[in-house]
Formats: C-alpha cells, sequence, structure tokens
C-alpha cells in the first residue's frame, strides 16, 4: 500500500493533530488504526483520539512540536513493518418493533418503503466505525444505503432511550444511553455498547465493523434480562487486516 | 461525612478528570478552574488531584459530621462557619456539627471547597468527577451525606501557596487551532481585536460568546477536541468547549486556549467580556 502523505497541526502545548487526506475511506482509517497502535507502543503518549480522517496525540506534558512531530514521521515511513491490528465485526442485535421504533412507519411511508424493505436495507451493510464521540460508546458508521438517507426531525426529542437506533442523514446509529436527540428512530438494541461497570468499559473501537441484524420482541426482552445480568455475550468475528 | 444542608445552585464533586477513555468518547472532566482547585488541595495538605467541591454562583451550605481541616478558593462570596464570616485561601479547622455556608459569590463563578483528604465519592473509570451516566448525581441535592474522611490532626503549616488569580482579567491566552488558517483575513482580524462577552448558554460542556464571527462554509470530518478547543459554527458563532464536552467535533478548530485561559475563562459570569490573544 501507498503511503499518505499526512499533515502535522499543532493543537495547544499538550497535543499534536495527524490528518490524512479528507476522505470518508477505509484505507485510510485502516492506516490510522495500525499506526495509531504503533505510537501507542513506541512514543510517551497518554491518549490517542482516532477519527475518520486524523489521529490525535495528547501527551502529560508541553511537547515541543517540531521534535515531536520528527519522531512521529520517522515511525510512519517505517510503519508497515508492523503487525496488523486485531479488528472486530460486531453483531449488533436490534428490535425494529414499533414499540420501540416510534418513526419507523413514517420514515417507511415518506420514504416509499415498506418497514421490511428499511429493515432489510438497515440490516444488509457491514458498517464501519469511522469515530466513537458525542457520547460515551457513541459510534460514527459509515456504510449506510443510500436510499435511507433521510434528514433529521426538525424537532429534537429531549429524551432518547438507550439503546435506541436512528438515521439521521448519511448517519446510522446507537443511542448508547439516554440523551436529546434529533435522529428518525427506527429501532431498539438490547446491548450495551458502553458500561462503566466493565473493564474495557467499550469493547469497540475505532476501526471495527458493525452489522445489525433483527430480532423480535420476546428476544429483546430476554436480551435485556441477560444484559441486565451480565451474561450476554454479543457475538464477533475476527477480521484480519 | 458532609451533609447538604442546601446544594447550592449546581455544585459538583470533581478531580482533574477521567483520563484514558476519550476513544471511547469519554468526556475528560474535572475542576473547571484546576489552578483553584489545585491551590484548596494545597492548603489542606491534599495532593493537587484530590476531590473537590466545586461550587456555580451560588455555594451551599454544608454541615460537617466530624473533625476536619478545609480551605475554599476561586470565585467566593461571604463565606461563614456557624455564622461568622471566614476567609477564603485559608485553611480552617471544622469540628462535628459546625455550619458552613458558602454564599453568593461576589467575583469569580465557582468555588472550590477541598477538604483533608479530599472526598470519598464513587471512583469510576479512575475518576471521582461527576459526569452523568457515569456517575449516580450529576450535581448535588438537598440532603445528600458526602463521604469524607475524619481529619483530627493540626492545620497544615502554613507553607508559601500561589497567589489566586485575578478573575477580573479579560485576556485569554490562545494557541491557533488546527484550521485557524482557514478563516479569511477578517476573521482572524476580528478575532484578534474583538472583544466578545460570556453568552447565558454557558456550563461544564461549554461557553457560547454572544458576538458572531463572518459566517463561513467551511466544514472538517469529524475530529478530536479538546477542553479550550474554540470552535466556529457555520453561523460565525463561537462555542468554546470546556471541561464536560464531547470528544470529537466538526466544526472548525480556530483557537485552542491555554489551560490558564480556561481556568479564568470559568470565572467567568454570564456578560463579561473577553479578549483572546495569541
Amino acid at each position: 500500500m501507498d503511503k499518505f502523505k499526512l499533515e502535522y497541526k499543532s493543537f495547544g502545548d499538550h497535543a499534536l493533530l495527524i490528518q490524512w487526506p479528507r476522505l470518508v475511506d477505509e484505507s485510510i482509517l485502516t492506516d490510522i488504526i495500525s499506526f495509531n497502535e504503533l505510537i501507542k507502543q513506541q512514543l510517551d503518549v497518554q491518549e490517542t483520539v482516532p477519527a475518520y480522517n486524523s489521529l490525535l496525540l495528547i501527551f502529560d506534558t508541553e511537547t515541543v512540536l517540531a521534535k515531536m512531530i520528527k519522531e512521529v514521521n520517522n515511525l510512519y515511513k517505517g510503519h508497515y513493518k508492523s503487525d496488523p491490528v486485531e479488528r472486530k465485526r460486531w453483531q449488533i442485535p436490534v428490535c425494529y418493533d414499533t414499540e420501540f421504533g416510534i418513526d419507523l412507519e413514517d420514515f417507511a411511508f415518506q420514504k416509499k418503503l415498506s418497514v421490511e424493505d428499511v429493515i432489510k436495507l438497515h440490516t444488509e451493510p457491514v458498517y464501519t466505525i469511522y469515530a466513537i464521540g458525542f457520547l460515551p460508546g457513541f459510534m460514527y458508521l459509515g456504510g449506510l444505503n443510500k436510499t435511507l438517507h433521510h434528514p433529521r426531525r426538525k424537532e429534537p426529542r429531549l429524551k432518547i432511550p438507550r439503546g435506541s437506533v436512528g438515521i439521521g442523514g448519511e448517519q446510522t446509529g446507537v443511542y448508547p444511553q439516554e440523551s436529546p436527540g434529533g435522529w428518525n428512530i427506527i429501532g431498539n438494541s438490547p446491548i450495551r455498547i458502553f458500561n462503566p461497570e466493565n473493564q474495557p468499559p467499550c469493547g469497540v473501537n475505532v476501526g471495527d465493523q458493525v452489522q445489525f441484524y433483527s430480532i423480535d420482541k420476546p428476544t429483546h426482552e430476554l436480551f435485556t434480562i441477560q444484559v441486565e445480568s451480565g451474561i450476554f455475550q454479543l457475538k464477533t468475528l475476527e477480521l484480519n487486516d | 461525612m458532609i451533609k447538604v444542608l442546601e446544594p447550592g445552585l449546581f455544585s459538583t464533586i470533581q478531580d482533574l478528570g477521567r483520563k484514558g477513555y476519550r476513544d471511547k468518547g469519554v468526556p475528560l472532566s474535572g475542576a473547571m478552574d484546576s489552578h483553584s482547585a489545585a491551590l484548596a488541595n494545597t492548603l489542606v495538605g491534599n495532593p493537587e488531584g484530590a476531590a473537590v467541591m466545586e461550587t456555580t454562583m451560588t455555594g451551599p451550605k454544608l454541615q460537617f459530621d466530624g473533625e476536619t481541616v478545609f480551605a475554599i478558593t476561586g470565585g467566593s462570596g461571604s463565606l461563614m462557619l456557624n455564622g461568622e464570616e471566614i476567609q477564603p485561601v485559608r485553611a480552617y479547622k471544622a469540628k462535628r456539627g459546625d455550619i458552613l455556608d458558602m454564599g453568593r459569590s461576589n467575583n469569580g463563578l465557582r468555588a472550590y471547597l477541598a477538604v483533608r483528604k479530599g472526598f470519598r465519592t464513587v471512583e469510576v473509570l479512575g475518576s471521582r468527577s461527576w459526569y452523568v451516566p457515569l456517575t449516580p448525581s450529576s450535581h448535588l441535592k438537598k440532603g445528600d451525606i458526602l463521604p469524607v474522611e475524619v481529619y483530627s490532626g493540626e492545620l497544615p503549616k502554613s507553607r508559601r501557596v500561589p497567589k489566586p488569580v485575578d478573575f477580573s482579567k479579560k485576556r485569554l491566552k490562545a494557541c491557533k487551532g488546527p484550521e485557524f488558517t482557514l478563516l479569511s483575513t477578517q476573521q482572524q482580524r476580528q478575532l484578534k481585536t474583538g472583544i466578545f462577552t460570556v453568552a447565558k448558554e454557558n456550563n461544564r460542556m461549554a461557553c457560547q460568546l454572544n458576538e458572531n464571527l463572518l459566517p463561513h462554509e467551511m466544514s472538517i470530518l469529524t475530529s478530536a477536541t479538546l477542553p479550550g478547543t474554540v470552535q466556529l459554527t457555520p453561523a460565525g458563532k463561537m462555542i468554546i468547549l470546556m471541561r464536560d464536552a464531547q470528544t470529537t467535533g466538526g466544526y472548525p478548530r480556530i483557537l485552542q486556549l491555554e489551560e490558564e485561559a480556561i481556568c479564568l475563562l470559568a470565572q467567568k459570569h454570564t456578560g463579561e467580556e473577553i479578549m483572546f490573544s495569541f
């Protein structure tokens, strides 16, 4: 694979932003994720935040930028010798019952689709996690079928329940906790993507993949109980780069 | 233990924040004015990062259930211990049954109360900073009981403590943000010479400004943000991210405040003037 041309931007005196070409692109994300792993092993960083086409390095202490850029750049030059990063594909159950998917029927009507079509189009793709932000455990997913692109609601709701699955613009995602929000809600997932009582609190990583599968209401109830009692196991596939 | 008789306007427990989970979308959190929090801790003989109480504008009324040593820093007004006035930036002894009334601040917006050994509220992901849904409560409520260890020792020997900051200063020191260079010359000039005022939309997540820069059509792909990041919305509104802010954002990041400037901004009331110096 060709190397990308990186841009370095200072971001305060404790952080360095690395930018890849401005594209939503799998190969760029893969490069960011594997470089991120190498940086965490090799450099004295406090934490890093990958997202779409950028990677932020946060340091404990004030950093001499020019020196750090040189170190990072040298590391980048050699990084294809590094091991491939372990990535996962998460199978996330969603109940598309209208009890949860309060906008589903209206959404289907406006898109001139049947409810079944919406569910099919939503569960077919393999989505990529391009960023985690907004709320703890909120995944920015790429890969929504164009047919399902739909503007956000004009009036955001003040309370959207945890686990709600929505579509807003070109994006789809799961609300990891109750929050205000403007997306069209089409279903609910009983799983907890972020749980502060678990270690790690959030198993999904930027660069992982997500696929939704449809479950009925009794299964949603069962999974909810299993999640609450800590015995629910999310199904994952290991992917090799 | 400390019992909350009156909660004040918006009081929370904060340390220096929750590090290491920002790639999972967990805000840093921590004391808005970290300098004042560290100073309060120093005065009572704590490590700088012990958990303190952060109050906003109107402070709480608290009752001590056991002996301890405490100190108050930051923006404070008339402080009363059992009805007698006490001074900020000084350590005091409290005994069982004492009542501390932190009153209404008449300079900075936020005060910090440190007690010896820190508040022992629940630690979640390495921090005691209150942030819902990670911690059970978002702010103090009447009747809350806060765990504090009994300390019957002497007041810490007066050691040299840094002078408290002058909260009336207007200049916020900043560095250029990653998207600064996308600004037009005119916008850059506005930013450099403008006097801005703090909007009423200011809280632990973000502080908006009343005056806008010129509108623009710049956009970026969602990318990391930090406390102190100055974001510019397409309408030209500036949103300065604070400690509880989300970890990523889609608006251009035009400036990045220095730590000292974040602390100063945390002390500004609605309507107060600020300027950027970069």
